[in-house]
């Protein structure tokens, strides 16, 4: 290539980015930051005027203030441009800080509570308020990850045979199905489980883990559903017309060519629908209540699980318990990452 | 080019006669039934909760939805039973606009910001993080609530009220500003901005660029670009998010439980510390709550049910009708 350019003697335009901010202009923006932020603290430890979101608010008019001045000499379009910046930054920080604060908040006053017996211990002989080194969250983790093994054994094949039918098969229902599934996603979850309450456990006469399990898998089918749809679609259709060039048939080709495709996009499906539903707490409270100790089986009464154990203790509100709860909040958001983190390897490796 | 007019032979593509054999018409019949669950359950939960909940409907009428009492009789007769959830219905609207009001500038703020201005490596962060946000299970948002939030919101509460007294809805009759409907709908707000943001960055990155360019070309600004083509373009999206945002709001139980005093009372002033939500009546009552009192929840739960399915199927096809136009 080049030495053709060179041949001809060609000027090759090098592309140049006249809107890309000069040096001088960003230490200029930066400096006006820096110096609205000191004013603000001024301002605020003159004043009195109360904490973090006082000092925020007075930093945002300060901003406005100082935005104001740079902006004299510049032009009508200019000058709304520059307002509009400051207050599209100011939304996003102020639409970014609850879960910064949430995130932090967790990890910090979960952190106490963080240790091996947390994991390997139950609350038997422990009452909530015991030193933190006693009693701990494992049969709630158990119970949890076990009642979530059971609804992704229910959804999943519900999930994938949707998706199937939304790209594969093709009906005549493909939109109705597919905005049922859309609007089922809103179904409130404590719904699901006074559904699940009114059905099964009141025709089994206990609340169980699997009662727990069916109410998870209604909230967890359209988000199953919907990912299985999504991923099933970027399945290329030359592989379709190949397969069906081979003399298959419809059924051999989505069971045999087009699924194995996605295996990985439909793993990640069953991890995302994992990852909503794993810290429900509501249709929990209904259908597979709380314990306090290790079970097992799924239709053995009563299960513990994560969500339920962090809300009992809420509820008890003294100090230990708050500080368990936390913990089990952070243990909750570590799994909700670890999910996510899987999610997103398998899913990159389907990319490529 | 070379003076010789050119025909050109445009390729039709031929019709597909698609046959199914006997395997395949069984196959597709599995997967239509597979299909066709989410439809079934969702019709099953509302005929259970409609049946189950039937002699409620029947013993009080429209009663049920305006009437404000909720009082567990004595089984002996001495107090009757008296159910009722206008307060709770009226309450549950109020939380969820509340909710609302606050995260819609919010969130197409945060999504304009993540698509137009956040530079390459901070957005990647911030959209990685955005996900992990929007899968926070709302128990921890109740608790960062209760822990975090409240003593900020106590604070805003008493500004507010100190300022703008004199309108009606902000008027508080006790000066105790724990457990209302506006702290309540604060944390609803931020628990929601996750989720509208996504959704409507997500339509955002679908604007086609090149109009976008054109507009830059013209010499517009980068607020004209996105007031001129972005929102417009978007609009469908961020009201589909919005309802979706709505339908997660109303039907939210255990954050509304923990941050909400529930009080038999239609109250419709902000700041006070009184309110409730259907979802987190049922929690509430659910515990101790008699065999008459559990139908009653349960009629509770099929408003709810049907409150939530429109919102939703509102939703639905408003999404549907700005990814179709795509």
């Amino acid at each position: 290539m080049s030495a053709v350019v060179i041949e001809t003697n060609t000027a090759v335009p090098v592309p140049t980015t006249p809107w890309k901010q000069t040096r001088r202009k960003q230490i200029v923006s930066a400096s006006t930051v820096a110096l609205s932020a000191l004013i603000a603290v001024v301002i605020v430890l003159i004043t009195g005027f109360a904490g973090v979101d006082g000092w925020a608010f007075t930093f945002l008019i300060v901003s406005l203030l100082v935005t104001a001045v740079r902006a004299l000499k510049a032009d009508a379009k200019v000058r709304k441009e520059m307002f509009v910046t400051v207050a599209i930054f100011a939304t996003a920080a102020l639409a970014f800080t609850p879960w910064m604060s949430i995130f932090a908040s967790v990890v910090m006053k979960g952190a106490r509570g963080f240790r091996p017996n947390f994991f390997v211990g139950d609350m038997r002989t422990t009452i909530p308020d015991d030193e933190l080194n006693l009693g701990g969250a494992g049969h709630a983790i158990v119970g949890s990850l076990m009642m979530v093994l059971n609804a992704t054994i229910i959804t999943l094949p519900l999930g994938i045979l949707s998706g199937v039918y939304l790209t594969e098969v093709r009906g005549r229902l493909t939109f109705l199905v597919r905005f049922v599934v859309q609007s089922m996603s809103g179904v409130p979850s404590i719904v699901a489980g006074l559904f699940i309450y009114t059905t099964f456990v009141n025709y089994t006469n206990s609340f169980s883990g699997l009662a727990g399990s069916f109410a998870l898998a209604i909230l967890m089918l359209p988000t199953v559903a919907r990912t299985a749809e999504e991923v099933l679609k970027l399945v290329p259709d030359d592989l379709r017309s190949a397969s069906y060039a081979l003399g298959a048939r419809q059924w051999r080709t989505s069971l045999m060519v087009v699924l194995p495709t996605v295996r990985s996009g439909l793993t990640t499906a069953a991890i995302l629908g994992v990852a909503r539903v794993i810290g429900e707490t509501a249709p929990l409270l209904l259908t597979s209540l709380s314990s306090n100790s290790f079970v097992f089986n799924p239709l053995g009464g009563p299960v513990g699980s994560l969500p339920t154990y962090v809300f009992g203790l809420l509820q008890i509100g003294t100090e230990n318990s708050t500080n368990r709860a936390w913990t089990g909040a952070l243990v909750l958001m570590l799994l909700v990452l670890a999910l996510f983190t899987t999610a997103r390897f398998i899913g990159g490796k389907d990319r490529r | 080019m070379d003076g010789v007019a050119k025909t050109e032979i445009i390729p039709v593509p031929r019709e597909l006669a698609v046959v199914y054999n006997r395997a395949d018409r069984i196959f597709r019949r599995i997967v239509t039934s597979g299909a066709l669950t989410s439809l079934i359950l969702l019709g099953l939960i509302g005929m259970f909760l409609f049946v189950k909940s039937a002699q409620i409907f029947n013993d009080r009428g429209i009663s049920f939805i305006t009437g404000s009492n909720w009082t567990a009789g004595s089984g002996d007769g001495v107090i009757i039973d008296d159910f009722s959830i206008g307060p709770m219905l009226t309450g549950t609207i109020l939380v969820a606009v509340i909710a609302l009001i606050i995260a819609m500038p919010l969130a197409i703020g945060g999504a304009l910001y993540l698509e137009f201005y956040a530079p390459f490596r901070i957005r990647k962060i911030l959209n990685a993080l955005l996900d992990l946000a929007a899968a926070i299970p709302s128990l921890i948002f109740g608790l960062w609530g209760l822990a975090v939030f409240t003593s900020f919101g106590e604070r805003w509460s008493v500004l507010l009220n100190s300022r703008f007294g004199w309108i009606p809805f902000i008027k508080v009759q006790n000066e105790v500003f724990g457990r209302s409907p506006f702290i309540a709908g604060c944390v609803l707000a931020s628990l929601i901005v996750p989720i509208i943001t996504s959704v409507t960055r997500e339509v955002f990155s679908r604007t086609p660029r090149d109009l976008i360019d054109t507009c830059y070309a013209l010499g517009g600004s980068r607020w004209g670009a996105i007031r001129t083509v972005v929102l417009p373009f978007g609009r469908s999206g961020i009201i589909g998010g919005a309802m979706l945002g709505l339908g997660r709001a109303l039907g939210e139980t255990v954050a509304v439980y923990l941050l909400l005093n529930i009080v038999f009372r239609y109250n419709f002033r902000i700041l006070e510390s009184e309110g409730g939500n259907i979802a987190s009546l049922i929690a509430t009552k659910f515990g101790e709550a008699t065999e008459y009192e559990l139908k009653a929840l349960v009629a509770a739960g099929f408003v709810l049910f049907i409150l939530t399915l429109a919102v939703n199927m509102l939703a639905a096809t408003i999404v549907q009708k700005s990814t179709v136009r795509k």
